[in-house]
């Protein structure tokens, strides 16, 4: 062991080098600080941060099982409730333990009106177990359970909104962001755990080895998705949108091309027909949130 | 004092007594009484805890699993459908040495769908590291609860335990308890302290996973803990008797079983209508005696070994099946009783809640004594033709 | 007890998994064209730069996994990947 001390989210962890992930969890606790409950959800995140008897956690950290983070959660809250004490406490799960099989309990404790901060580190599929498809695999994207082949591009469906989901709950704090804006996230952690009540936040967390792209360009790929409009940062308040993140925005096929789970729509030859239906997508994103930069004449 | 009570409501207000902090459950026949009570107990402000509304029973143990971590005393209690939801949590909370108290109100699984009584609920669990303590009838219920309290805490134990009993038959029976009142609980039940607790100032990471080097010692940790639970179980039950007169110091209880031909093994209120059977036998000329099993979990094999070296046979009593295969509690006997010569036979009876007479238990004597054993205890004419 | 109890760790020990090992190239961090903005730090998924006493980051490579992020990232071009020599 070293002399040094440790990181709240520390060194030595066994994410894939270039992990957003890795880079997400730094940060929330970068943002939480040391005074910060931490409830994961079995995933990447969980075993690349505690296999015994390592953890790379500085804070105090539990996980139970894949589906049930924001109800031991809840317990905790309630717990320190009781003793007065005064911790911040933070769920966290990857896009499956929470669009898919954790929504029971996240819509339980939502309902309850649970004093916690959910982030989901959206990595568009089940990681952990090999690349498979989720309610937040986005359309077309080829996965080890959706993969694309001569009958199939891929997905067939668009991501789950769960923010709206959770909005609709009224949680007083919903939020988007991206690991590519490390600023902003921070600050969005910071505001979502210091508001009383179940705050939302799902960041967006490009995945080199699910994806298929280098872990140098982690940064780089979550930035072209906010670009094209395939993914939009914004905040909500009292289910209202009160902040979105504005672009001068790039064609959809920038972002795609980078990355192999889309390869299957440009090899061997374009299919100019989905990615035309990915630019809607886009375009109806840029539509709702009104991301698009408009030039003053 | 005692005070004629329905049987979810003195168990309501024994854990009231146990002062938990927070509290999850869910509805569900035949528990609901109680958590409806507690309810009532919180928001009349006579006990201070929180009370989680969860909204499944998969929710409920998973937040007794964080309070507890976070150094709370926790409750909650369930039933057969509800118990079988939190299966995958069970475990977790048994792995993670939390001293978790649940109430199970025995009932039947589906399908097909019952809401009556039998065994198979919390027996279906044996193997997730629980202890498993069962009640033959509301004052045993009730007073088992601080006992489990007392071990599960206990840091030579750190396991969690059910208190089970008996739905409709004991839940919803009105019966005279004789109730500790709060200084006499809180003479018997410390605070609760936790050995590691969820705390920044602290911060431990709880929960890690294990490779292949490490899994197996922590199940082989877990085993010798709730082996060893033994101990800590008769001492705390002997303690209750000392304090309060009521001892719950055996594992297991004989009844009439000194001179006994033919020993029965039965557990929960069932052991009732037994002691009845018996006495009628015995008058009749038969000896006949029981030995109750009040804790399956952890099995006292070692004291049924002794409390049954005498006997010609035994006959379990099993209000549970393993498909395929046997009731449980007569597998365990026969292994306790391995190398013994002494016939185990098991008679599967009242699934899904059929009610048992005494005259059954004498029909049961009278195959046991017969070497007919090994069955599924009252069947239907129809199916027999 | 051999084992801790519920399967439970201190934090620090992660520490003991030295994941430079993992490396194949290695950033090599050019103080000259360095403006300490920051950016190395902040996107690091280790969390292994830290600023020498000059406020200059190196990398701790005990534990960079050389993914090249910082590389990537740094806006001044300050930093390079070099294949590691072992
Ligand atoms: C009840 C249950 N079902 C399935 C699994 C297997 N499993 C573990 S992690 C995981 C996927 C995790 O995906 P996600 O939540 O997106 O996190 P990621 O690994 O992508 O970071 C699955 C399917 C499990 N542990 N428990
Ligand atoms: S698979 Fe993806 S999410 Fe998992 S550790 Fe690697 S980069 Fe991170
Ligand atoms: S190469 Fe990657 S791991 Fe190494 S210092 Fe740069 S960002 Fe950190
Ligand atoms: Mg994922």
């Amino acid at each position: 062991m070293t002399d040094k001390p440790c990181n709240l989210f520390d060194v030595g962890h066994r994410a894939c080098g270039g992990c957003a992930a890795a880079l997400a969890a730094k940060l929330i606790l970068e943002a939480a600080g040391k005074n910060t409950i931490v409830v994961s959800a079995t995933g990447c995140m969980e075993v690349f941060s505690t296999p015994y008897p390592e953890t790379a956690w500085g804070v105090p950290w539990i996980h139970s099982l894949f589906e049930n983070n924001s109800a031991v959660a809840s317990g905790v809250v309630a717990s320190l409730k009781k003793q007065g004490r005064t911790e911040k406490v933070i769920a966290l799960g990857g896009d499956g333990a929470t669009v898919d099989i954790g929504m029971l309990c996240i819509s339980g404790a939502f309902e309850r009106g649970t004093d916690f901060t959910y982030i989901c580190y959206d990595n568009e599929a089940y990681m952990n177990t090999g690349i498979q498809r989720s309610g937040a695999t986005p359309y077309d994207a080829s996965t080890t359970t959706s993969p694309a082949g001569k009958c199939s591009f891929g997905n067939p469906r668009p991501k789950k909104d769960l923010p709206a989901i959770l909005a609709a709950h009224g949680a007083p704090y919903v939020a988007t962001a991206s690991v590519a804006y490390p600023a902003d996230f921070k600050k969005k952690v910071e505001k979502a755990v210091n508001i009383p009540g179940p705050c939302y936040i799902q960041v967006h967390a490009p995945c080199c080895t699910g994806w298929g792209f280098e872990g140098e360009k982690t940064i780089a790929i979550g930035k072209l998705a906010i670009e094209t409009g395939l993914w939009v940062n914004y905040e909500m308040e009292n289910g209202e949108v009160t902040r979105v993140k504005k672009v001068r925005r790039k064609p959809v096929e920038d972002y795609l091309t980078e990355q192999k789970r889309f390869r299957h729509l440009f090899r061997p030859k374009k299919n100019d027909g989905e990615i035309a239906k990915i630019q809607q997508i886009a375009d109806r994103n840029a539509e709702k949130y009104g991301t698009d930069i408009v030039l003053k004449k | 004092m005692m005070e004629i009570m329905e049987g979810s409501h003195a168990v309501a207000r024994a854990v009231t007594m146990c002062r938990p902090q927070v509290i999850a459950a869910y509805p569900i026949t035949p528990q609901t009484h109680i958590v409806e009570a507690l309810a009532e107990i919180v928001a009349n402000c006579e006990l201070d805890a929180d009370y989680i509304t969860v909204e499944s029973e998969f929710s409920a143990l998973s937040a007794c699993l964080g309070a507890s971590a976070a150094g709370s005393r926790v409750y909650s209690a369930t039933t057969s459908q509800g118990l079988a939801l939190m299966f995958e949590v069970c475990f977790n909370v048994a792995g993670m040495r939390q001293p978790v108290v649940m109430s199970i109100v025995n009932r039947a699984l589906g399908a097909p769908l019952s809401i009556w009584n039998d065994h198979q609920d919390s027996i279906s669990l044996r193997d997730s590291g629980w202890m498993q303590f069962y009640a033959e009838d509301n004052q045993e219920a009730t007073d088992l609860h601080y006992i489990a309290y007392k071990v599960a805490e206990d840091h030579r134990v750190l396991l969690p335990s059910f208190v089970c009993f008996d739905g409709f038959i004991l839940s919803h029976t009105y019966e005279p308890v004789d109730m500790l009142n709060q200084e006499q609980a809180d003479s018997y039940l410390p605070p609760f302290k936790p050995y590691h607790r969820l705390d920044a100032d602290d911060p431990i990471s709880f929960g890690l996973f294990a490779s292949p080097d490490y899994y197996q010692e922590f199940r082989y940790e877990n085993d010798q803990a709730l082996r060893s639970a033994q101990d800590v179980v008769a001492s705390c039950g002997r303690e209750f008797g000392e304090m309060f007169g009521r001892d719950y110091s055996g594992l297991v209880e004989a009844y009439r079983l000194d001179d006994a031909d033919t020993a029965i093994v039965a557990m929960g209120s069932l052991c009732g209508t037994v002691k009845d059977a018996i006495d009628e036998l015995r008058d009749a000329g038969k000896k006949v005696g029981l030995l109750k099993i009040r804790s399956f979990r952890p099995f006292p094999a070692e004291e049924i070994k002794s409390a049954l070296s005498g006997v010609s046979r035994v006959a379990v009593l099993d209000k549970n099946i393993s498909l395929g295969s046997k009731g449980a509690a007569c597998l365990e006997i026969r292994d306790a009783l391995y190398g013994s010569q002494i016939p185990v036979l098991g008679y599967v009876l009242a699934l899904g809640g059929r009610d048992v007479r005494k005259k059954d238990i004498a029909a049961i004597v009278d195959n046991a004594e017969k070497g007919r054993g090994d069955i599924v205890y009252g069947l239907r004419e129809e199916l027999l033709k | 007890m051999a084992l801790n109890l519920g399967c439970t760790a201190k934090p620090g020990n992660a520490r003991d998994n030295k994941t430079g090992s993992w490396r194949v190239f290695k950033p090599e961090f050019i103080r000259e064209k360095c403006t300490q903005c920051g950016m190395c730090t902040i996107v690091c998924p280790e969390g292994c730069i830290s600023p020498d006493e000059d406020e200059f980051p190196v990398p701790d490579y005990d534990y960079c996994k050389g993914c090249g992020l910082c590389a990537e990232e740094c806006p001044s071009e300050a930093i390079e990947m070099k294949k590691e020599e072992k």
